[in-house]
């Protein structure tokens, strides 16, 4: 085929994805001088932050005052069982309340103590009281404030509904991106000289997920063909309470909030379950536990009529519940005919998040192919082996920022990359790839083999995985991306907003991502945070600082362990220390 | 639910912004089944060209706005029990059309740029000191800060739909937008001439569709629209205050 025509659009720095990360990231390189542009799949306000319910974490200590950064870096290190960047967790708790107290100057609006400071509320393996929030809407108050900063700030733009499948070297570092506009199927070749990766998680290669369709993990897959090193990726975590039914709302996000809120987790006898697997902190116990506790319930037999445990939150006044969790009312109310100031909701683990992705340095969010930053889902490093609630949000905040910096400082340093000469056989041949579906129009359907990809990692991978089972999913999965190779559109060849053609670029992404997970699960033989081996149930003291890479090789995908440095005494330390535990009664 | 129904017929506007038609798919229920399942079951098996844009499928992000059986609502949070063994569902009417379901909203975008940001003053942005706020304050603004942006608002409003008068009026949206900031409180710009001016409040003839629409329950004309309406009036129309504008010292305020 030879050469599609296509439009070229040059920038400083280009941000793949306009979630909180993305939207950060734009806003800081811009007000660092270089003009940027943000590249998103959906329209602008809809990428998946807007699903963060519970809060943004970050030790302001308005609540408890005993919190510090040390706390939160400790409770983020043992939440991501000691697997995570040091440095990254470090920074990430030192700098999240200016980060938040930023947002709320650039007009987000939270919950007030009686003081009039912003609320914060207790969640999962936090120590002290920490997730600021507005109602259960925190997500939406965070996406909306960046949103209108972003459009406000001089030199950002925004390219909606346009997809990015090819990111583009010169001299051997990032120099731009090849792209699709969803509405016409039209090409768009993106010059730039830094780009800021923070395109989000894989979640939809799952069949029960909180996610949306754009969780295909673009952004981890676009990396890894461009050569950069991928990390953790066997680490993706379980909300332990998505909707289990009706069948069609499977899935969906019950925010921790409610547990956060006093939701108490009950199996169908009424026992309050939690007490055998967490007797300390009970429901608020990590994710990961409370996930794997749900899963033994119900394999024992003690579930709920559809499968899953009970959240009960009745004991809290109606009025408490409608202004503390007004979407979870609302969407218990609407979707499962269930008033959940009444009711107890039902509840399974449902995937939620990856805390695996690029591999990136800690101060900048560099990864390992000069000119290209990642920050928030789509990069790995923070959260280790499981990620606390609410520090997805302040993720986003703090490293959006540090990766919006360090991708203008590059463009200033490096402007020549984006007028560099590209190598036009590389572009004619991923302008190809992308279109043969379009010629296939008896090719299998992409829509069906993403239900297979979907099936077998749920069935090869679950919460608690074995290593044949692994062995057995990577086959499937080589299967299927020979199969995805020559697939079709689903029938027809129009370019015109065809989900069909869209959906089979998609299985690209969600292959890479299935692949690096079930081989680095395969090599990670122990059970440590969201990634527990029914052969391996332990944890085991020879890979416990080790992080497994992934990287493409000539000869195909290849996992290695790699050692992680020993943190600084007085990080160690803060990670040893026993904090007092918070008891409500002392504040208000 | 009222009635067990095991197919449903579905019939989905195709076509674009040349021309296009009802077409009818039969779709297997299942129990629970909300308007966006049915139609990406459809995408899935009978039209993999099927345009429909959706995102979180749990009513938060308000992506998947369409008319179903001719009332705008967001398909993620319509159940399919709630019709009998059919429905009808169409593109929003009041923006141009790209293709199938999808409509071209970006005028929306615009009209968001145009809007000042919020603005605390000089004295609240050179403190150190984190700002504080009571919990009422913030409940002032609370309901506007709901906005999911499905534009299902803007889809219903006569001004906008009947009369496309997109040039005069920005819409009960961005009513709630500048409600929203104008109510802010450490908010101290005065966004009344804009109200005047370019957004048009005046168009508003408080029919109230908005507010019936809105998925996230916000009385979008009695506490954004009519409260602004009357500070633009207090300002612009209040006939005591012409008089004393008149005679008196410049500027009341």
């Amino acid at each position: 085929m030879s050469s599609a025509p296509y439009e070229t659009v040059e920038t400083d720095v280009l941000v793949l994805g306009a979630g909180g990360a993305g939207l950060r990231a734009a806003i800081a390189a811009a007000e660092a001088g270089a003009r940027v542009l943000v590249v998103c799949k959906s329209l602008l306000g809809k990428a998946h932050t807007v699903m963060a319910e519970g809060g943004v974490a970050a030790a302001m200590h308005n609540v408890a005052y005993q919190d510090s950064w040390e706390v939160h870096f400790a409770d983020t290190m043992k939440g991501g069982k000691l697997i995570n960047d040091w440095r990254m967790a470090e920074l990430h708790a030192r700098e999240s309340p200016e980060r938040v107290l930023e947002l709320e100057r650039w007009g987000a609006v939270f919950d007030r103590t009686w003081q009039g400071r912003i609320h914060q509320r207790p969640f999962g393996a936090h120590t002290y009281p920490r997730l600021a929030h507005i109602g259960d809407r925190t997500g939406l108050e965070l996406i909306r404030t960046l949103q209108d900063r972003a459009v406000h700030t001089e030199g950002v733009d925004v390219h909606m509904e346009t997809t990015v499948f090819k990111l583009l070297e010169a001299d051997g570092r990032i120099a731009g991106a090849i792209a699709y506009r969803r509405a016409d199927g039209s090409l768009v070749l993106y010059r730039c000289a830094a780009l800021v990766l923070a395109s989000g998680g894989a979640g939809k290669m799952y069949r029960v997920t909180s996610n949306s369709w754009e969780s295909t993990g673009d952004g981890t897959a676009l990396a890894y063909e461009a050569g950069a090193e991928l990390r953790d990726m066997e680490m993706v975590q379980f909300h332990p309470t998505g909707m289990v039914w009706p069948a069609g709302v499977r899935g969906i996000l019950v925010t921790e909030g409610v547990r956060g809120e006093g939701g108490v987790l009950r199996n169908k006898d009424g026992e309050r379950f939690m007490e055998r697997y967490d007797q300390e902190r009970m429901e608020l116990s990590s994710r990961d536990v409370v996930a794997r506790a749900i899963n033994s319930e119900v394999l024992a037999g003690r579930g709920t009529p559809h499968g899953g445990a009970f959240l009960d939150i009745t004991h809290r006044k109606p009025d408490y519940i409608k202004t503390k969790l007004p979407s979870m009312y609302e969407q218990f109310l609407k979707l499962a005919n269930v008033d959940i100031t009444k009711q107890p909701m039902e509840v399974a683990p449902t995937i939620h998040y990856a805390m695996g992705g690029v591999r990136v340095d800690a101060e900048t969010g560099a990864a390992t192919v000069p000119g290209l930053y990642a920050a928030g889902e789509v990069a790995s490093g923070l959260h280790g082996a499981n990620r606390l609630g609410g520090n997805s949000l302040s993720d986003l905040l703090v490293f959006g920022k540090r990766a919006g910096d360090a991708a203008a400082a590059e463009a200033k340093t490096n402007p020549k990359a984006a007028t560099a000469k590209l190598d036009q056989r590389e572009i004619e041949a991923a302008v190809s790839a992308l279109t043969a579906p379009l010629e296939r129009p008896g090719g299998e359907s992409p829509y069906r083999l993403m239900a297979e990809i979907q099936d077998v990692m749920t069935r090869y991978a679950p919460i608690v995985r074995e290593g044949s089972e692994l062995q057995a999913g990577l086959e499937k999965i080589q299967e299927l991306g020979e199969r995805a190779r020559v697939c079709g559109t689903g029938g027809s060849t129009t370019r015109a907003f065809n989900p069909g053609w869209h959906t089979a670029y998609d299985l690209r992404s969600m292959l890479v991502n299935a692949e690096a997970l079930l081989r680095s699960a395969i090599e990670r033989q122990e059970s440590r945070g969201a990634h527990a081996r029914s052969d391996f149930p332990k944890p085991d003291d020879a890979q416990a600082r080790v992080n497994y890479i992934v990287e493409k090789t000539d000869s195909g995908m290849r996992v290695r362990p790699e050692k992680i440095a020993p943190m600084p005494g007085f990080l160690a330390q803060a990670v040893q220390h026993s904090y007092a535990r918070y008891t409500p009664e002392e504040i208000e | 639910m009222p009635t067990e129904i095991s197919n449903l017929d579905l019939n989905i506007w195709r076509g674009d912004a040349k021309g296009g038609e009802l077409v009818s798919y039969r779709v297997p229920v299942r129990e629970g089944m909300v308007v966006l399942d049915a139609v990406l079951w459809v995408q899935a098996n009978l039209a993999s060209d099927l345009a429909v844009r959706w995102n979180c499928k749990a009513a938060k992000c308000g992506s998947c706005s369409a008319e179903i059986d001719g009332f705008p609502r967001l398909m993620c949070k319509t159940s399919i029990a709630e019709y009998g063994a059919s429905v009808t569902v169409r593109p929003m009417k009041a923006f141009p059309l790209i293709k199938d379901l999808v409509t071209d909203v970006s005028w929306n975008y615009e009209v968001n740029k145009q809007i000042p940001p919020f603005t605390p003053s000089e004295k609240d942005m050179s403190t150190s000191e984190p700002w504080r706020m009571q919990q009422n304050d913030v409940d002032r603004v609370l309901e506007f800060r709901k906005c999911i942006e499905c534009f299902l608002c803007q889809d219903v409003c006569h001004v906008l739909r009947n009369h496309d008068l997109k040039q005069q009026y920005y819409g009960p949206r961005f009513m709630v937008r500048i409600a929203s900031l104008e109510m802010h409180p450490k908010d101290v710009l005065d966004r009344k001439p804009l109200l005047k001016g370019a957004a048009g409040v005046g168009y508003c003839n408080i029919t109230k569709c908005c507010q019936e629409v809105c998925p996230e329950h916000i009385h979008i004309t009695d506490n954004a629209i009519i409260p602004l309406k009357e500070r633009m009036d207090d300002q612009y129309f209040d006939p005591v205050r012409a008089v004393l504008r008149r005679l008196g010292p410049k500027s009341p305020k």
